[in-house]
């Protein structure tokens, strides 16, 4: 570059300098600020507050409606294996590829594991969502079919009768958007809250 | 029919819906006629008055750049110092450090070109301040330098002869308040009812069912995650984007989600339409791209709607498809649709984790990155189009023997250098770093970075590779998603692909933008009997066939090692 044009463009490059700092220093208040306070404020007419929505059972908060925590007792309907073990501070999923023959024998081992536990039980009634990680490892639901191949053994270890959880699991079964779009779930948080409530 | 169908079809439609009568808005709204949003017209004055600006003056594309390449350089060095010194500043309730030098750089980089490839996690690595301050803001004005950019080259294709093309603060500043701030506004409030949380309380503590003690974090999410997807920008508030049941807790929030990232891309396409009152050319261009989408969207469905077949294998069934990585609230079909839309728009924000995609979705995923212009980013998809179109005009010239010419004006050597230029600086950012970083693995697995190169892959043999391949193309197509199982929070992936994104995001900025400039300035030549018309079918397969040549096969090498090698493999 001529040292002409290099001098007229370092001039221009004042031109347009103090006016980008100016703009910048405006386009933070109102992007940064002033926006997400209005959604905050707009949040507090919310369910939740704003703060997210909770479930109580007996007087205290036993976990948030939509974020999936650890079921491993026999007696509660399990949610699906999660790559951060449900530790809600974090998220994420296992990031394994599906030719990956450690990932394959992990999920060898959690068919065992589901069959030991769920005695009666066949290979083909366990829905794949059971046995693979979520991609959040907080998912907080699972498919109706994912919760009625747990039946026999929640009815088995609660003395109730397999037709009382049967009815409870199609009661907490949410339908698709308008009956119209995306797959049916259950949420396994507000499920099991439910079971424990019957044995009451 | 299936209602997960039926989901992804009304989402498709819905975004049609909104985005043709948004493109004729958006054109209205740069070429200062009225629209409905005018009231807004004082804090427009008060924000150039404020920063002394007059919009009245008219630069040339030298001194679009110019104004351009300033205000971005004033946001990298800011967002730098944020987020090293963000452990000192307020809003930090969860008290996270500050970034070391080498991510900040790296996500500094990042949000600034509108990729937001994320080396770090949002839970652990960014505070509350650097959410708002640096990452929203920045979601907020690289997609209006995007769409900004764009204007300047609409601007530039009208007939009339001329080096003066518009304001571009002007452009940059309506893209803000007249687009993306009204737009973001009404989809944060339907976040906000829908579960997704607002208020600035830090993590909450609680005692689950079982006894276990759990701490959730949270924070003002739903109004980032509207800019974020009607940004195209990608980067979401949680590590895992929206997968996160706060991010994106049910079937609604996910179709906003992406309807808001497809509006604009789709609806600047109309937009040229009415801008240049040339809609044939924008149905054109809108056919291509859509015709690409469909080429990718449906092996990717039909891959994870069957499945995975090792697990298949074990005699596990497997009704709604492929469950690794994804959420039982959207199902794998809507994942599939959206892991196409994302990586096609330069969106990158996820609702399933794409490293345990079927090798075919993996493949789509990658082709979608390497094309870069089925869509496309915030107004970098077009320019990034408008390479092809040049190229096809001047292919296309050459088969009929005569000067190619475009929209009246003869495209000649100097334009054509620069398109070829842009064209191929796409695959070759990609394979040259690929090939470093393979170098590295093989050669240096032990060198003591944070991550050493013999842990880098997350996953063996080809799918390893594919998870190198997936970070350049991200990192170079600007769209920031990833296969996660990548070790990339270390100084080698941090610099090289920090380099790799300001290169991939401003030279294709810069090389539309000159050819735009140099082409407006020539003589228009009347349309006569040899002119080659560009608003035809034949046309739109020309430009086609150059996309498929130039960006789809330079990479077939790269992923005939990766998702193919694989695809045959897994059985």
């Amino acid at each position: 570059m001529s040292q002409i044009s290099y001098l007229k463009s370092k001039k221009e490059m004042k031109t347009y300098l103090l006016p980008s700092i100016k703009l910048t220093l405006i386009l933070i208040v109102l992007t940064a600020g002033i926006y997400p306070l209005a959604i905050a404020g707009m949040g507090k007419f919310t369910p939740g507050k704003g703060d997210g929505e909770t479930i109580t059972y007996k007087g205290r908060v036993v976990g948030y409606a939509n974020i999936g925590q650890k079921f491993t007792k026999d007696e509660y309907f399990w949610g699906r294996p999660s790559a951060v073990d449900y530790n809600a501070a974090g998220s994420g999923g296992s990031n394994k590829g599906p030719s990956n023959p450690d990932y394959l024998k992990q999920v060898e081992g959690r068919i065992d594991d589901f069959l030991k536990h769920n005695p009666g039980v066949t290979r083909s009634q366990i829905p794949a969502e059971l046995v693979t990680a979520s991609g959040s490892g907080l998912d907080p639901d699972l498919s109706p079919a994912g919760a009625k191949v747990q039946v026999a053994r929640v009815a088995k270890v609660r003395g109730l009768s397999v037709d009382a959880v049967n009815k409870l699991v199609d009661e907490h079964t949410e339908q698709p958007l308008l009956g119209l779009f995306g797959p049916a779930k259950v949420n396994v948080l507000k499920l099991n809250v439910a079971l424990d409530r019957v044995k009451k | 029919m299936n209602t997960e169908l039926t989901g992804v079809i009304f989402t498709y439609l819905l975004t049609l819906a909104i985005a043709i009568p948004l493109g004729r808005y958006i054109a209205k709204v740069f070429k200062g006629e009225k629209t409905w949003l005018d009231f807004l017209a004082p804090l427009d004055r008060f924000i150039f008055r404020f920063s002394g600006i007059d919009t009245k003056r008219e630069m040339n594309w030298k001194q679009h750049l110019l104004a351009l390449l300033t205000i971005n350089s004033v946001w990298l060095i800011y967002a730098f110092v944020c987020l090293m010194a963000q452990g000192h500043l307020p809003l930090n309730p969860d008290a996270n450090p500050g970034q070391s030098p080498d991510t900040a750089f790296n996500t500094a980089i990042s949000f600034l070109v509108n990729c937001n490839l994320q080396h770090y996690s949002g839970e652990s690595g960014a505070t509350y301040f650097t959410q708002h301050f640096v990452f929203m803001f920045l979601h907020f004005v690289s997609a209006a330098t995007g769409i900004a950019a764009l204007v300047v080259v609409f601007r530039a294709m009208k007939d009339k002869v001329t080096d003066k093309l518009g304001n571009f603060w002007e452009y940059f500043v309506k893209s803000i308040t007249r687009i993306l701030l009204p737009i973001s506004f009404v989809i944060a409030v339907i976040f906000a009812f829908n579960g997704m949380t607002t208020s600035y309380a830090g993590k909450d503590t609680f005692i689950s069912m079982q006894g276990d003690t759990v701490h959730v974090s949270r924070g003002p999410v739903a109004a980032m995650v509207a800019i974020k997807h009607l940004g195209t920008n990608g980067g979401g508030w949680f590590g895992a984007n929206s997968a996160h049941p706060i991010e994106n807790p049910n079937y609604l929030t996910n179709t906003v989600e992406l309807v808001a990232q497809l509006i604009i891309p789709i609806g600047l396409v109309f937009a040229l339409g009415f801008y240049l009152n040339k809609k044939r050319f924008a149905y054109v261009i809108f056919g291509v791209m859509t015709l690409g989408m469909l080429l990718l969207m449906i092996p990717t469905i039909n891959a994870e709607l069957n499945g995975n077949p090792a697990i298949a294998h074990m005699g596990i069934s497997q009704p709604t498809g492929a469950m690794e990585g994804k959420e039982v609230r959207f199902g794998p079909l809507n994942s599939a649709y959206w892991s196409i839309m994302t990586t096609i728009t330069s969106t990158g924000s996820v609702n399933s984790m794409h490293d345990s995609a079927m090798p075919v979705s993996g493949l789509s995923m990658l082709l979608g990155m390497m094309i870069n212009c089925f869509y496309g980013g915030c107004g970098v998809g077009i320019l990034n189009f408008y390479i092809f179109v040049v190229v096809a005009v001047f292919i296309s010239g050459l088969m009929v023997g005569r000067t190619p010419e475009f929209l009246g004006r003869k495209i000649e050597a100097r334009e054509m250098k620069i398109a070829s230029l842009i064209a191929l600086l796409h695959p070759f950012i990609i394979l040259v770093g690929l090939a470093i970083s393979s170098y590295f693995i093989v050669h240096v697995p032990g060198t003591d970075w944070a991550v050493k190169p013999s842990a880098w892959l997350n996953n063996p043999g080809n799918h390893g590779f594919s998870e190198m391949l997936y970070e350049y193309s991200s990192a170079a197509a600007n769209n920031g998603s990833g296969f996660e199982g990548l070790g990339d929070g270390n100084i080698f992936w941090n610099y090289t692909t920090g380099i790799v994104m300001i290169l991939g995001r401003f030279l294709p900025i810069i090389g539309p933008l000159a050819i735009a400039g140099l082409l407006a300035n020539k003589k228009n030549i009347p349309e006569s009997a040899g002119t080659l018309k560009s608003d035809t079918s034949t046309f739109g397969l020309m430009i086609f066939a150059v996309i498929i040549i130039i960006a789809a096969l330079s990479f077939f090498p790269a992923l005939a090692l990766g998702p193919i090698a694989e695809y045959f493999s897994l059985k």
